[in-house]
């Protein structure tokens, strides 16, 4: 590292430790942390942006939980096994299930606005692939207003929890043991590295999405758990799964909530036609993401879209005082990114990615198989989403699986010494920063290797596959791995640099494209939301398994066979 | 495709050298953003360009700048509409947000100022007791009501361009006031009466409020600070009765009086009236210490003792009758963005899109009267009495000291506070613009 910027500190490079090290301070990561916390332990929360920046703030529609009376969290359960396309491990969701409401209350304790109904009570709106109105919701900035408010509860517990805001982590440590013994991070503000000892370390550090694109998902969602954890051995899971939204707007992949569906919006082809009623005569316009995807896709390459590879979201079916009080986030979306007042006209939509229902494998108390490593959240897999997340399930994900990872991994640390770690790991990593910051100028840029790597996902990795597009992009990753570590970067200072980070991110992202394309090639068969044109049919006798990828210690990816935990819920043919 | 010049205020805290500006041209659609072309310089030409940013949609507020001159987000700022700011020609300069310090290009230091403030109104729910066993029985109303506030990304626009704060750099500022908002608006919480009253007396807090109209115009999320500042104001003056010790509550009191007397600001009355009027003791001193100002106005002949003194002009009936209108109402009528009357606003015709130059509809142009029932007002007009109690949370209010008797009369020129400061009201450091201390 170079010489260091004016604000670098003097104290030892070494002090934090905390008990529970959390990485990551969106849902997953400040649910976990809260959890930690109350368990006792010492915790500290890194997170390389101010956490209410974290991607959850983008979710919007709800969070589901059977807390009706008139409801059950059976039902709840099995539209989310059957939204999974039967490859959901049936125990976790059950847990997920159970749990639900009362998280639902804590949050509503802790002060989430939710919206009520004309009673006083919670209020609910429909949303797809659930058989009852179980989503709870703030307007359509439900994410926002949870996150905001855990941030209020993080701040409130500032004393037992100490938050790192802006330190991005570069490496997780093992220790001698074989054990997760805490993590190396860089300040972002000055560009010093700093070893984080722990007993038990959670990563809630998100999902990859900006290995895609377009995307729904922000900038800084570029897979840093996901590659941190496989790169010192963790098991990766159901990597294929990734979900296309159905409805992105055109031009840049923003997000419309499925909520504006959940309120009575319409899908309609360029003829006008409501087209769902074809793919899914009972819940039309609220069937599950992959199938609504895969209609919107069918009927566009069929040419039934319209010319800009869209079709119609038609919001003005929503009665527009509900529309302005409901899904005010969207009628500015539509107004500032495509000119459009939903209230008023139909908004153009195809379908988009979304989010990875695969992750790092865990159980249900989001143990991996490193001892010490927790993962919870979207860079986690439980899994509670199998081949298809059902909307407002991926809010109660990180919410119940971080706390459940927060308490576990608490009472853990109480059975544990502190780690230490040689110093040799903090030179290494210094040593790594440095040479990336003096590398010679003349590779491609790593924004130009970014570019690459999402449009091809896109292109041969989105809502239809086959062999050839997935292993031609397979090729294109390769190259891109070799091409990655020779990209140039401008920024050669200390304070805020973040055309290194960007190189590492870039580093992240094609560990984690290769693995999605590795389990893609290898599921041959259809289901949820892998769709393979040359194996078009979901085929149990051979593939209701989950598909486990890890390097050994190599750079290889290898392949293994999990099975799928079946508890009450056989698998049946999937109609909406 | 259009070529559109970004002047790009560059500063490296490493290099020694200082602030500069920085010109790059980009060929980008119209419609794309600030932020896009940002990102287009950084990936193509300088990735050292520092900005902080990440969803692009307006949702996570990383990307506060000011362009042209104005704060805002720079992935919902149009570079057509940007352009539009500046002369013809001229380059679209992007510039970190104000009131907070930099820490490289356009990435300021939030923390030391937006959070600190936040973290002074005690951002968190202070639950009603007893916490029911499942949710809070409230209306939609009220729950609708503080989405407003809720609504606030933390971007730091408005703190970017508070006239108040630019003044009083320990102001506690329009988005910690609207975060504020969202818990006295919240029928959950145990203590408004105790937030409006710390609020009242901070001698930086909703009273250093200016109605400059800035936060309003920068908020990229319609919450209006200022509009829930001015909430504040009036659950806290009027519902709970707070008198404050700045007289903020009865200047504002005086100026309502006057122009319901007189139809125009008449100022010699102002002043005594902020105080309880031309004989009430606590006037004497204020009217004293502001007679080098008066004698000086006199000298240049901006006011004379009969003008002073024989006040003629009357009200017209137009203003008596504004007056009877609003006062007649059987209920406040506040501005909300998410409570919509959508038959009002459609007769104004706000909800139409923006006409041609692709200005967002000002939020308080959408707004309408919300039905929102008045906050629980205290029984027999008296404030609940703001006990301390033992057993809940570790909340400021708690610490506060026991609410004083009336304020004695403070005379102005003696700054020195007669009333027992909260601790965390007591002198900030000196170099910080930090309001509060939270111990980290």
């Amino acid at each position: 590292m170079s010489a260091g910027g004016p604000t670098r500190p003097v104290e030892s490079p070494r002090m934090p430790s905390h008990d529970v090290l959390v990485i990551g301070a969106g849902l997953a990561g400040q649910r976990a942390a809260l959890a930690a916390a109350s368990a006792g332990a010492t915790v500290g929360i890194v997170s390389k942006v101010h956490p209410v920046r974290s991607h959850s703030v983008a979710a919007a529609g709800g969070i589901n939980a059977a807390l009706n009376p008139e409801d059950s969290w059976e039902s709840h359960a099995f539209d989310t096994v059957k939204g999974s396309d039967y490859l959901g491990d049936q125990d976790a969701i059950e847990i997920m299930c159970r749990e639900a409401p009362d998280e639902i209350l804590y949050l509503e304790h802790i002060g989430v606005t939710f919206h009520r109904n004309e009673t006083g009570h919670l209020g609910t709106r429909a949303f797809g692939g659930a058989s009852q109105a179980r989503t709870y919701y703030v307007a359509d900035i439900t994410g926002q207003a949870i996150l905001h408010v855990l941030y209020e509860q993080l701040m409130k517990h500032h004393e037992r929890l100490e938050r790192y805001e802006e330190w991005f982590t570069t490496d997780l440590l093992r220790d001698e043991h074989g054990h997760c013994s805490g993590a190396i991070c860089r300040n972002l503000r000055d560009g010093r590295l700093q070893v984080f000892d722990a007993k038990s370390v959670i990563l809630a550090s998100g999902g990859a999405g900006q290995a895609f694109k377009p995307t729904t998902n922000g900038l800084i969602v570029t897979g840093d758990g996901i590659a941190q954890a496989y790169r010192i051995g963790a098991k990766l899971m159901d990597m294929e799964m990734v979900q296309y939204h159905p409805t992105t707007l055109a031009e840049n992949g923003f997000l419309i909530t499925e909520g504006a569906r959940g309120e009575g919006a319409w899908l309609l082809n360029a003829a006008g036609e409501r087209f769902m009623e074809k793919y899914a005569p009972n819940k039309l316009d609220l069937a599950s993401r992959d199938v609504v995807s895969r209609a919107e896709q069918t009927e566009i390459n069929e040419g039934r879209g319209f010319p800009d590879g869209t079709v119609a979201l038609d919001i003005t079916k929503v009665p527009r005082k509900r529309t302005l009080e409901a899904l005010r986030e969207i009628v500015n979306i539509g107004r500032d990114f495509a000119g459009v007042d939903i209230t008023r006209e139909p908004i153009h939509i195809r379908p988009g990615m979304h989010y990875i229902m695969g992750g790092v494998k865990t159980d249900s108390f989001g143990q991996t198989n490193i001892p010490g490593l927790y993962a919870a959240g979207e860079v986690a897999c439980v899994s509670v989403h199998g081949g298809n997340r059902l909307g407002a399930n991926s809010l109660l994900d990180t919410l119940i699986f971080g706390r459940r990872s927060g308490e576990h991994a608490a009472a853990r640390a109480k059975t544990m010494p502190m780690p230490t770690t040689p110093a040799s790991k903090l030179a290494d990593v210094e040593a790594n920063i440095a040479a990336i910051i003096s590398r010679p100028a003349g590779g491609r840029r790593i924004a130009a290797i970014k570019e690459e790597l999402g449009t091809t996902m896109n292109r041969y990795c989105a809502v239809f596959r086959d062999a050839e597009g997935l292993a031609k992009a397979h090729e294109i990753v390769r190259r891109l791995k070799q091409e990655a570590p020779l990209a140039a970067i401008d920024d050669r200072g200390s304070v805020f640099n973040q055309d290194v980070i960007a190189a590492i991110e870039l580093g992240y992202m094609l560990d984690v494209a290769e693995a999605i394309l590795v389990g893609a090639q290898e599921r041959k068969e259809s289901r949820g939301a892998q769709f393979r044109t040359d194996f078009p049919k979901r085929n149990d006798d051979e593939w209701l398994k989950h598909i486990d990828i890890v390097v050994n210690g190599g750079d290889v990816p290898q392949v293994e066979y999990s099975p799928v935990t079946i508890t009450r819920w056989q698998p049946e043919e999937r109609t909406y | 495709m259009p070529d559109y010049t970004l002047r790009i205020r560059r500063f490296n805290p490493e290099s020694g050298d200082a602030a500069h500006w920085e010109d790059h041209t980009v060929e980008m659609q119209s419609h794309s953003s600030v932020l896009e072309a940002i990102l287009e310089v950084k990936a193509k030409v300088d990735g050292s360009i520092g900005i902080r940013c990440s969803c692009r949609a307006a949702i996570c507020g990383s990307c506060g700048v000011r362009i042209n001159g104005r704060p805002g987000l720079a992935c919902n700022t149009h570079l057509s509409e940007a352009a539009a700011r500046g002369a013809e020609g001229e380059p679209i300069t992007v510039e970190p947000m104000g009131n907070m310090p930099v820490i490289k290009d356009l990435i300021v230091d939030m923390d030391a100022v937006h959070w600190k403030k936040i973290r002074r109104v005690t951002p968190w729910l202070i639950n009603r007791e007893p916490v029911p066993e499942r949710e809070y029985i409230v209306p939609h109303e009220n729950m609708v009501d503080v989405t407003q506030s809720m609504a606030c990304i933390q971007c730091g626009a408005c703190v970017s361009d508070c006239l108040s704060m630019e003044v009083d750099p320990f102001f506690i500022g329009p988005a910690a006031l609207a975060k504020a908002y969202r818990f006295v608006g919240d029928p959950r919480d145990a203590e408004p009466y105790e937030r409006l009253k710390d609020l009242s007396e901070d001698e930086h807090g909703i009273y250093d409020c200016t109605h400059c109209f800035n936060c309003i115009d920068a908020c990229p999320k319609g919450v209006a600070p200022m509009s829930q500042i001015m909430r504040l104001r009036r659950i806290a003056g009027t519902d709970y009765e707070i008198e404050d010790r700045n007289n903020g509550h009865r200047h504002e009191q005086a100026f309502v009086k006057n122009i319901k007397r007189n139809g125009i600001l008449h100022e010699a009355d102002l002043l005594p009236d902020s105080y309880g009027g031309k004989l009430h003791p606590r006037a004497a001193p204020e009217l004293i210490e502001s007679m080098p100002t008066v004698i000086k106005a006199m000298a240049r002949g901006k006011v004379t003792p009969a003008k002073a003194l024989l006040h003629q002009h009357k009200a017209p009936a137009e203003v008596k009758q504004i007056f009877k209108t609003i006062e007649g109402r059987p209920k406040r009528d506040e501005l909300n963005l998410y409570v919509t009357g959508v038959e009002d606003a459609e007769e104004r015709g706000a909800l139409e899109h923006a006409s041609g130059n692709g200005e967002p509809t000002p939020p308080s142009a959408v707004a309408a009267a919300p039905p929102k029932p008045a906050p629980p007002a205290p029984a027999a007009g008296k404030p609940p009495a703001p006990a301390p109690a033992a057993g809940k949370p570790p909340a400021p209010a708690a610490a506060k000291p026991p609410a004083p008797p009336a304020p004695p009369p403070a005379p102005a020129a003696d700054k020195s506070p007669t009333f027992p400061a909260p601790e965390r009201l007591e002198s900030p450091p000196a170099d910080s613009a930090n309001t509060e201390s939270e111990s980290e």
